[in-house]
């Protein structure tokens, strides 16, 4: 049997097991009600066109013109009614006056005034608000992921260890089977996880009919984040390992893992706040930690030229490879020693398994 | 077929707990691996399925370095054993036979047959932490032995057992050993190794300190001692120059003979005061041995 071999097995196992737990499913169903939250309700919650009592109907015609949903009244006193049992939002009197209750109705303004042409010289071609909205969306899909995955990936490592399992296992298959096994399957899973939440936000816009134009404008973003992603998944998944190697019960888990947590954390918060800050960000694109949030929204502001992300990422599989290995090593240091948690210098110096 | 130990070295640190062990258990014999805690026992067991490196020596079977490959025929329950508890029991029995290399299909016959002899069969659908804990060290058992290991290789494999388990665990060993198996348990015991193995492995302090059958053992490390029996009290050995009585009671006396004593002219004084029933030399029991050979 070679490794590959055993590591597909510890894969299929560990698959079935998640699919399995409860707080798996839980946090996949949770998940996606947040999307189903996000990208449905709003268009639900808008509620259909602004309902104006009119009292002139000189201008109910150009009222319906604008799509409101004109209701015609006999007098002020009736629309005034109307308005403060709060059955309209808006409505016109003579004059024509425009009533409400606290604000200005703008579509109803709009629909009787006329407005002069406008023409952009630079217009912008990213919608701003989606300029703020996606690039945060990502980077937030990427940290949740990464934390919560890693720490399964951890906490996996730390059931085999607590419940002795683990002698059995690497007396059978090498170390390196069993750990390639767990980070593969987990890494599967969180993509897994995230193209169901792409599909079901896909899906979402449709019904919710969201301008196509968003939609194009979306996609080739989620194309540079899915190898960034990958890759920085990847890059932190054997430390996961690792640490959940050093701890030896659960609860040593959180401790042991605070220095990842704040690998995974802290660069998300520097691109969160620095996000307008272009010099700071054209740094945090390049960083590994903070590359796969980073650079995917550079590129979608476009403000990475074409071979940025490329050399980037090149950075990013070269220290994905050097944190595999430390990770890898810290693992195979620590994963025998039941005894307590084990220190971080304890394992990396250690050489007892044979591989 | 033999398993050899040979010259292992390791340390931890500054401390050394295998100083140049060699030893080999041979194939159809049961090999009684004893020692103190601390001895060195689990490290050895350790090193000989590959868990751990050894600085220094190696581990040869049929004459060849074992190897990974030649490992995964070897059956093996180790000192901290457990399970995955929330996978069911035949599950986890067949998972561990598929990383042993058999195939989906071999692996549940063999699983399925298996559970069914530990009396498990109606539990095999089971979450392991449902079970009570002696079902779980049965199911243990059965994923030492799922792949039909040529070679087993069992650390304490009777602590913790019910008294039904380890009569199943017994008739397992004694079976494997039967059908040619080199079988290896360590225990600290001494009076269950006693009783199930042919051969002895004694370590103390990372040294091994004797090694062979049973009775070559007791013939090396035999004691000038006698017990005799006779009808009348054998008080009167206590003026016997060269005997050092250490248990005296109405008609049964043991002793020990000064080297140059010989034990015939005591049997023969003891004649000439009686009948005598019985006379002969005592041999020592394990536990004699193992003070000596540790001390």
């Amino acid at each position: 049997m070679t490794t590959l071999h055993a590591a597909k097995l510890v894969a299929a196992r560990e698959t079935r097991a998640k699919l399995r737990d409860k707080t798996f499913l839980f946090s996949t169903v949770f998940f996606l009600l947040i999307t189903v939250a996000t990208t449905v309700l709003p268009a639900l919650l808008a509620g259909g066109p602004t309902k104006v009592a009119v009292a002139d109907s000189a201008v109910a015609g150009a009222l319906r013109d604008a799509g409101l949903d004109v209701r015609l009244v006999p007098d002020q006193a009736t629309a005034e009614r109307l308005i403060r049992a709060d059955e309209v939002e808006a409505a016109v009197v003579a004059g024509p006056t425009v009533l409400a209750l606290d604000e200005v109705p703008s579509d109803v303004v709009d629909a009787l005034s006329t407005a002069p042409p406008v023409r952009l010289l630079e217009p912008d071609d990213v919608n701003p608000f989606l300029k703020i909205i996606v690039p945060m969306a990502l980077a937030l899909l990427f940290f949740f992921t990464s934390f919560t995955f890693g720490m399964q990936i951890a906490q996996s490592v730390t059931e085999e260890k607590q419940t002795r399992i683990v002698e059995i296992l690497v007396a059978s298959i090498p170390v390196r089977a069993l750990l390639a096994g767990k980070v593969a399957a987990l890494t599967l899973l969180a993509f897994g996880q995230i193209a169901l939440i792409a599909v079901v936000a896909t899906v979402g816009m449709r019904v919710a009919d969201v301008d196509p134009a968003v939609v194009s404008l979306v996609g080739p973003a989620i194309g540079w984040f899915l190898p960034y992603f990958a890759l920085g998944f990847v890059m932190l998944a054997t430390l996961w390992a690792g640490v959940g190697a050093l701890a030896a019960r659960q609860e040593d888990i959180a401790g042991a893992s605070m220095p990842l947590q704040m690998a995974v954390m802290l660069p998300f918060f520097a691109v969160l706040f620095l996000t307008d800050n272009e010099a700071a960000m054209r740094v945090l694109s390049y960083v590994p930690l903070s590359s796969p949030i980073a650079m995917p929204v550079r590129l979608f502001n476009e403000d990475a030229a074409a071979w940025e992300p490329i050399a980037s990422l090149v950075l990013l599989a070269v220290s994905a490879a050097v944190f595999l290995a430390v990770g890898a090593r810290i693992y195979e240091g620590s994963l025998l020693r039941t005894n307590g948690r084990t220190s971080f210098t304890a394992a990396w110096r250690s050489r007892s398994m044979t591989g | 077929m033999t398993l050899t130990v040979d010259a292992l070295s390791r340390s931890f640190g500054e401390r050394q707990v295998l100083k140049d062990v060699t030893f080999s258990v041979a194939p159809g014999r049961m090999t009684g691996f004893v020692g103190a805690n601390g001895a060195g026992k689990t490290t050895t067991m350790r090193i000989m399925l590959g868990v751990l490196a050894a600085d220094d020596g190696r581990v040869t079977w049929r004459g060849e370095p074992l190897t990974r490959e030649g490992r995964r025929r070897f059956g093996y329950m180790p000192e901290e054993r457990g399970l995955y508890p929330k996978m069911t029991a035949a599950d986890q029995v067949t998972y561990l036979g598929r990383l042993h290399g058999m195939t989906a299909a071999d692996a549940r016959r063999s699983t399925a047959a298996l559970l069914d002899r530990l009396g498990l069969g109606e539990r095999a659908g089971d979450r392991v932490e449902k079970l009570s804990l002696g079902n779980q060290q049965r199911v243990q058992i059965a994923a030492a032995l799922v792949h039909d290991p040529e070679v087993l290789v069992l650390d304490e494999p009777f602590s913790g057992l019910d008294p039904l388990a380890v009569d199943v665990v017994v008739g397992v060993l004694r079976e494997r050993a039967a059908a040619g198996a080199p079988v290896l348990f360590s225990s600290h015991q001494l009076d269950v190794v006693e009783r199930l193995c042919d051969d002895l492995v004694i370590i103390a302090d990372g040294t091994i300190r004797a090694a062979g059958s049973r009775e070559q053992l007791r013939a090396a490390h035999a004691l000038p001692r006698f017990a005799i029996e006779v009808d009348g009290n054998p008080g009167w050995l206590r003026d016997v120059p060269g005997v050092t009585l250490l248990d005296l009671g109405e008609r049964r006396a043991v002793f020990d003979l000064e080297p140059g004593t010989d034990d015939q002219e005591v049997l023969r004084a003891a004649l000439a005061r009686g009948p005598v029933r019985s006379f002969g030399a005592v041999a020592p029991s394990l536990t004699e041995i193992f003070r000596e050979v540790t001390r």
